[in-house]
């Protein structure tokens, strides 16, 4: 990263210097918020029948993962992001500089798309050569420089070769050396592990993840894989039909879930409901006794594990937390068996095989269901 | 080609042939005689005339007649003027299809509507439009011929203008239709890597339509060459100078047949070349 570059995009190895980067001082008498680095956007896009209205703010060098079903608006957020999709509204800063009426072409903004979209009748070397060439670079430069980012990509060897005679692994890194090609200052990868078998995204996504760590500027993910989100990202930004509904460290999330969705995806069971002391009233009706001293409105989670399942009323087991279930189904999950119950209250248990079928389940089969206290876990809503 | 010395011969098993196979293979379920029947008979129907051309060809004296230079004339006029009809078709039709595939304007459906006029118009009312409006009194001739003294009517110009005009649709409508089957995120990619729109079109865009182009201009150059009616009425029939080989074969057939009979064959050699050069495109895909 030595090369003079016409384009004022480098910025110090420290990304977080609060001081404007050297050579960019009419960024900074423009800035509307003094020396503003890294990314700051609200983007709303109004489509028929969907709005998406998300905030998102990231420092360099920091990766942020949206997260979200399908259908949650996260694609359409990244392609606000790279111009790609006008906004209805909101504003888009990057380093201090306004970028929302800047047509994608003229944004330092880099993109991997799902499925990477090389261009077919280009070798491996001119699809990463592509970017500087359109910034105006010679072609030998060009190539020069396209030839040092596949190398550093461990793909030296596969400079000539044509997109569709690449695996997917390395597919994934042209696309990703492309985009960086261009030195964005905001890097966007849309499902980038998405399109890979999974023996290849265990590889890929840990190149990944060394890639962005090295890299200087804001690297926005989108993701509906948890794993992948939570293996990259420094902070999750969950997305659900058009809104933020949480976000922060990936450690932060899997333990305080505040949807269904993101209960389901770290694997927990969660309730709404009203703290009063160590007793939280749920919603759901019953009450659930927590270790932790609450009040006002509260969740509470606890792992499927945490429950224990007895065909009778289990004697000698204090009546807190003891509800009163049906089986509704079984799935394996690993080498443990899910079950589904209703009942006093929807959760899910998992237990072993052995204890399956002791227990003799099927769905319908009548339960009871018991979590121990220190098992479970509550914080405000 | 020794087999269709005997007409009988020749057209019984072949068109039989494939049916028996096909009939065979495609199981105990047979084929229903209302479909049979009139299927062979219109292959027969358009077998037959191209059959007879080859059975009436002069082929002793196909060397002389070929040999001649109004027939040289009038073909390399017609080679000329069809690639250069076409030409034009790709350096105006590629950016009209570009237009009609990936902008949205108001009223884009009628000028999808008007551009494809052509291909149903009969060729004779398109060389009456043309004389209309190009012509020496015509809508904007007049004013090409008062400001820069240019007279299109009855020039060789005047015969790629009205080729052009008849076969550009055939390239519009075959190139936007492979644009549409691209996908236009390839042009997004190639956006966010700082490409302007016309540079991802030029560098991305028309290398992947590449083949939809090519087989859009083969069948506009074997339209333009083909032409006819358009082409007489426009251009006249001057020979060496707007008299193509459709012009020439219809005019030889009237005083020398034989020389119409070799003419018309070296234009069904070029259109078997033609569909050769198309075979992956039409042929395979059912």
């Amino acid at each position: 990263m030595t090369h003079t570059d016409p384009h004022p995009h480098e910025q110090p190895a420290d990304g977080t210097s609060p001081a404007p980067a050297p050579g960019t001082p009419e960024r900074a008498a423009t800035a509307p918020e003094p020396a503003a680095g890294g990314l700051d956007a609200r983007l709303v896009v109004d489509r028929s029948g969907f709005r998406l209205d998300v905030t998102l703010k990231a420092a360099p060098g920091e990766v942020v993962a949206l997260l979200g079903p399908n259908g949650a608006g996260k694609t359409t957020a990244l392609r606000a992001l790279a111009g790609l999709t006008p906004l209805t509204d909101g504003h888009l800063h990057l380093d201090g500089t306004a970028l929302e009426h800047t047509p994608p072409e003229a944004r330092p903004v880099g993109v991997v798309f799902q499925d990477y979209l090389l261009f077919p009748h280009l070798s491996a070397l001119d699809n990463v050569a592509f970017g500087p060439r359109c910034q105006g670079v010679g072609k030998a430069e060009a190539r020069a420089r396209a030839a040092a980012w596949l190398d550093r990509m461990g793909l030296a060897g596969h400079a000539a070769t044509k997109p569709r005679r690449l695996s997917g692994g390395q597919a994934q890194r042209v696309a990703l050396a492309r985009a960086l090609a261009t030195r964005p200052r905001l890097l966007l990868l849309d499902e980038p592990l998405a399109a890979l078998d999974a023996r290849t995204r265990l590889e890929v996504r840990a190149g990944l993840r060394r890639h962005l760590a090295e890299f200087e500027a804001v690297s926005v993910l989108v993701t509906h894989d948890p794993l992948d989100a939570m293996v990259l990202a420094d902070r999750l930004v969950v997305v659900e039909h058009g809104r933020v509904v949480q976000q922060g460290t990936p450690a932060d999330i899997a333990r305080h879930p505040r949807t269904d969705y993101i209960a389901r995806l770290v694997g927990l069971n969660l309730y709404r409901g009203r703290a009063a002391g160590h007793t939280v009233r749920l919603d759901a009706g019953p009450a659930v006794t927590t270790t932790e001293e609450l009040s006002g409105p509260a969740f509470v989670a606890f792992p499927p594990s945490a429950v224990t399942l007895f065909r009778d009323r289990p004697s000698g087991v204090s009546a807190r937390n003891l509800w009163r279930c049906e089986v509704t189904g079984l799935e394996t999950h690993g080498d443990r068996i899910r079950a589904d119950l209703t009942g006093d209250l929807p959760l899910a248990a998992d237990l072993t095989t052995v204890a399956a079928a002791e227990l003799d389940l099927r769905p319908g089969t009548p339960v009871w269901a018991t979590v121990k206290a220190a098992q479970t876990h509550a914080y405000p809503a | 080609m020794t087999s269709l010395d005997k007409p009988g011969a020749a057209a019984g098993p072949r068109p039989g042939r494939p049916r028996r196979r096909r009939a065979g293979a495609g199981g105990r379920r047979g084929v229903p005689l209302p479909l049979l029947l009139p299927g062979l008979l219109a292959l027969a129907f358009l077998l037959l005339p191209l059959l007879a051309l080859l059975l009436r060809a002069p082929w002793r004296a196909l060397p002389r007649q070929l040999g001649s230079t109004e027939v040289w004339q009038a073909l390399q006029l017609s080679l000329i003027s069809a690639t250069a009809a076409t030409a034009v078709s790709l350096v105006l039709g590629v950016p009209l299809a570009w237009l009609l595939a990936r902008t949205e304007f108001p009223g884009r459906g009628l000028v999808r509507a008007l551009v494809t006029l052509p291909l149903v118009l009969p060729p004779v009312v398109g060389g009456v439009a043309l004389l209309l409006a190009l012509g020496r009194n015509g809508v904007v001739g007049q004013w090409l011929d008062a400001w820069f003294g240019i007279t299109l009517p009855f020039t060789t110009t005047g015969v790629v203008i009205a080729e052009a005009f008849v076969a550009m649709p055939f390239l519009v409508i075959s190139v936007e239709g492979t644009l549409r089957a691209a996908d236009p995120r390839y042009e997004e990619a190639a956006t966010t890597l700082g490409a302007s729109r016309f540079t991802a079109f030029r560098r991305v865009t028309l290398p992947l339509i590449a083949p939809g182009i090519a087989a859009g201009a083969v069948l506009a150059w074997a339209r333009a060459l083909g032409e006819f009616g358009a082409t007489i009425t426009f251009a006249g029939n001057f020979p060496g100078r707007t008299q193509t080989m459709p012009l020439s074969v219809y005019l030889a057939l009237q005083n020398d047949p034989e020389a119409a009979i070799a003419l018309s064959l070296v234009l069904l050699t070029v259109s078997i070349a033609v569909l050769a050069a198309l075979r992956d495109r039409w042929m395979t895909t059912p």
